[in-house]
């Protein structure tokens, strides 16, 4: 441990204080808010469905519900696993500190986990797991059967009642996935001795950026799984959700902005340091990646799609790159924010380095698996629950 | 007619809800405010509340207190981790500014600029600032980083759930991760120490008498008097963190 720190000694560029060679938080705490980000913002794209009734978007909500609870499963365990003592993490539930930001995560999760995303799902899918129940044999039957909490009546009365809770949930859920979201942001936000993280603007950029790249993992799953399962694609349902990925990353893009114009003309005392941080180290991830291709191409195509729409051959691809550019880009949106704002000295004289190694609970592959398993969760929930074979086709009215 | 025509009970009545209004608010205000102006409690007036005092002018860079404390809080020997550190600040002749502190400068420190390029040149002494509104405290998910009574920020080792939160927040850079105990390390004011009445090692060893600290509520203290006879600041005061570590002869270069 102690070389690789001798190494980034021989690296550092101008002053920095002693303490300040290690970055304290490494690739881990940047997939939570991403992965907290693609649950707020697949939840949220659900939600447009079933309470604004935006009735074109019927086939992602049930995709867009999965994903937001196998992604949550996941949301925790980078954070967790970072921990010194991981351990002691139920100390965070035992004993919070009021006055800590941080000691609400696990309510604020765990609210969001059990009461908003399992209550809403189990009353959409109780009449189907009863039903699955008694068509199926064996082991499923049985899981089905646990899975169905026992609650087997399936009179009008009661199938009208699970509709009325399960709305009543997703309105609950949307100040929900707001408050999970932004208060991740906030998290960052209110780090006074930090200027790159201490903005009052950030857990709202952080939000918006979190609905952009959960509708575009909607996106990119339900073309990727409607491919799979060889049916067409809506392309009504396709562009309608295209339509809103413009509107919500042009938000994003405009409030990310106003954050650069505003410390670029305020010019404070750590616009210095802060000047080299994202013209040195941060150049190829928050230039190239975050804004070029993660978030202009994809404007663009996305914007030309609103004054014109090509023909669906040329169309489709074109929403999965975008998609997928999109995917990146907020990628390297936590990247930037979490390392970049690590680089620099709290001395502002100076930067350290980051380096990322392969193995490791800090390293590539881990960071791989837990971006990789939220997809193998999503795809048993998918066939334990899949959306295409719900009895519930026509609405209890 | 007034005040005369309303009854004596309907009178008393408006005075009390007047005063119980007045209450609420004033209670319902003060708390929260009380909440961010101190990260912990308020401090105790019965008991001691240390500060310290560091005299710029006084320090000759030698580093004996970064060695002592090393060797007093069994500090990892590697250059990555401290309590405690010395600065060296130079401000050449074309206004440019260079710090340096190889190993913390426990070693001593060498001028690497030459001397006819100088305009100006010090050392700072860095530790923990012990801040009256410490942010590090204020974030801590599990309390784990608390105010002493007296005012000194410590960390309970067996509670540390180790998420570096309050290293993000501290301002100064003057906690470290402990790569054996796996939890957040800082300096204590030798706590260890004060409490068997001994002076903090860093204290002890300074040659120059260079630092002091002492009861803040004692007004005729040693802190008192090293207050008001020099013109102290403190470090990045617009993050209003209430530092108790005032240095005398601080330069506006020095963050």
């Amino acid at each position: 441990m102690m070389e690789h720190l001798y190494e980034m000694l021989k690296q550092v560029d101008g002053y920095i204080y002693p303490n300040e060679i290690e970055l304290n938080w490494s690739i881990l705490i940047v997939l939570y808010p991403y992965i907290t980000g693609l649950v707020a913002g697949a939840f949220i794209l659900a939600s447009l469905e079933r309470v604004f009734k935006v009735e074109v978007l019927k086939p992602t909500y049930h995709l867009a519900l999965l994903t937001a609870l196998a992604f949550l499963m996941v949301a925790a365990m980078p954070l967790v696993s970072h921990l010194g003592h991981p351990l002691r993490s139920y100390e965070i539930m035992t004993t919070p500190q009021p006055q800590s930001a941080m000691a609400i995560f696990g309510f604020i999760y765990l609210w969001y986990l059990m009461v908003v995303l399992l209550l809403e799902i189990w009353f959409d899918y109780r009449r189907d797991l009863v039903l699955w129940s008694r068509e199926k044999k064996g082991a499923l039957r049985i899981i089905y059967k646990i899975l169905s909490l026992g609650v087997t009546d399936l009179s009008k009365k009661t199938l009208a009642w699970d509709e009325k809770l399960g709305y009543f949930i997703t309105v609950l859920g949307i100040p929900s996935a707001f408050l999970l979201h932004g208060y991740v942001g906030f998290i960052f936000g209110s780090i006074k001795a930090n200027p790159w993280w201490s903005t009052v603007l950030m857990p709202v950029i952080f939000l918006f950026s979190a609905m952009v790249s959960g509708i575009a993992l909607v996106m990119f799953l339900y073309i990727v799984v409607s491919r799979i399962r060889k049916v067409k694609i809506d392309m009504a349902c396709l562009d309608e959700v295209g339509k809103f990925l413009f509107y919500v990353l042009v938000l994003d893009f405009t409030l990310e902005s106003l954050d650069q114009v505003h410390r670029i003309y305020e010019a404070g005392e750590s616009f210095e340091i802060l000047h080299l941080l994202v013209t040195g180290k941060l150049t190829y991830t928050l230039f190239i990646f975050q804004g070029l291709l993660g978030t202009i191409v994809p404007i663009i195509t996305l914007g030309i799609f609103r004054i014109r729409l090509p023909k669906e051959k040329i169309r489709k691809p074109l929403y999965l790159m975008s998609s997928l550019l999109i995917l990146m880009g907020i990628f390297f949106m936590r990247w930037n924010v979490v390392i970049g704002g690590q680089l620099f000295s709290k001395s502002f004289l100076g930067f350290t380095s980051f380096k990322i190694g392969l193995i490791g609970l800090e390293g590539y592959l881990m960071a791989a698996v837990w971006i990789i398993l939220p997809f193998i969760i999503l795809s048993f929930l998918l066939w334990l629950l899949p959306p295409w074979k719900k009895h519930s086709e026509e609405h209890i009215s | 007619m007034g005040t005369e025509g309303i009854s004596a009970s309907r009178r008393s009545f408006l005075r009390k809800s007047a005063v119980l209004a007045g209450t609420l608010v004033a209670t319902s205000a003060a708390n929260p405010i009380t909440g961010v102006l101190f990260a912990a409690n308020e401090p105790e007036k019965s008991k001691p509340w240390y500060g310290i005092g560091i005299d710029i002018e006084k320090c000759i860079g030698c580093g004996s207190c970064a060695r002592a404390c090393k060797a007093e809080n069994n500090v990892p020997k590697e250059p990555f981790f401290f309590r405690s550190w010395v600065e060296q600040y130079t401000i050449k002749n074309d206004g440019s500014l260079k710090v340096e502190s190889p190993n913390g400068g426990i070693d001593g420190q060498k001028q690497t600029v030459p001397e006819a390029d100088i305009f100006k040149t010090f050392f700072v002494p860095k530790m923990c600032n012990h801040c009256e509104k410490a942010p590090c405290v204020q974030v801590c998910p599990v309390g784990a980083t608390f105010e002493s009574p007296e005012g000194v920020v410590l960390v309970d080792k067996e509670y540390c759930i180790g998420c570096r939160y309050c290293i993000q927040a501290c301002p100064y850079g003057a906690r470290y991760m402990h790569p054996e105990t796996n939890t957040v390390d800082k300096c204590t004011l030798c706590y260890h120490r004060l409490k068997k009445g001994l002076n903090p090692a860093c204290f002890e060893v300074c040659p120059t008498g260079a630092r002091i600290y002492g009861d803040l509520h004692d007004k005729n203290g040693v802190m008192h008097k090293f207050l008001k006879e020099h013109n102290c600041h403190v470090l990045k005061p617009n993050l209003n963190t209430a530092s108790k570590l005032f240095y005398n002869g601080l330069s506006a270069e020095v963050r």
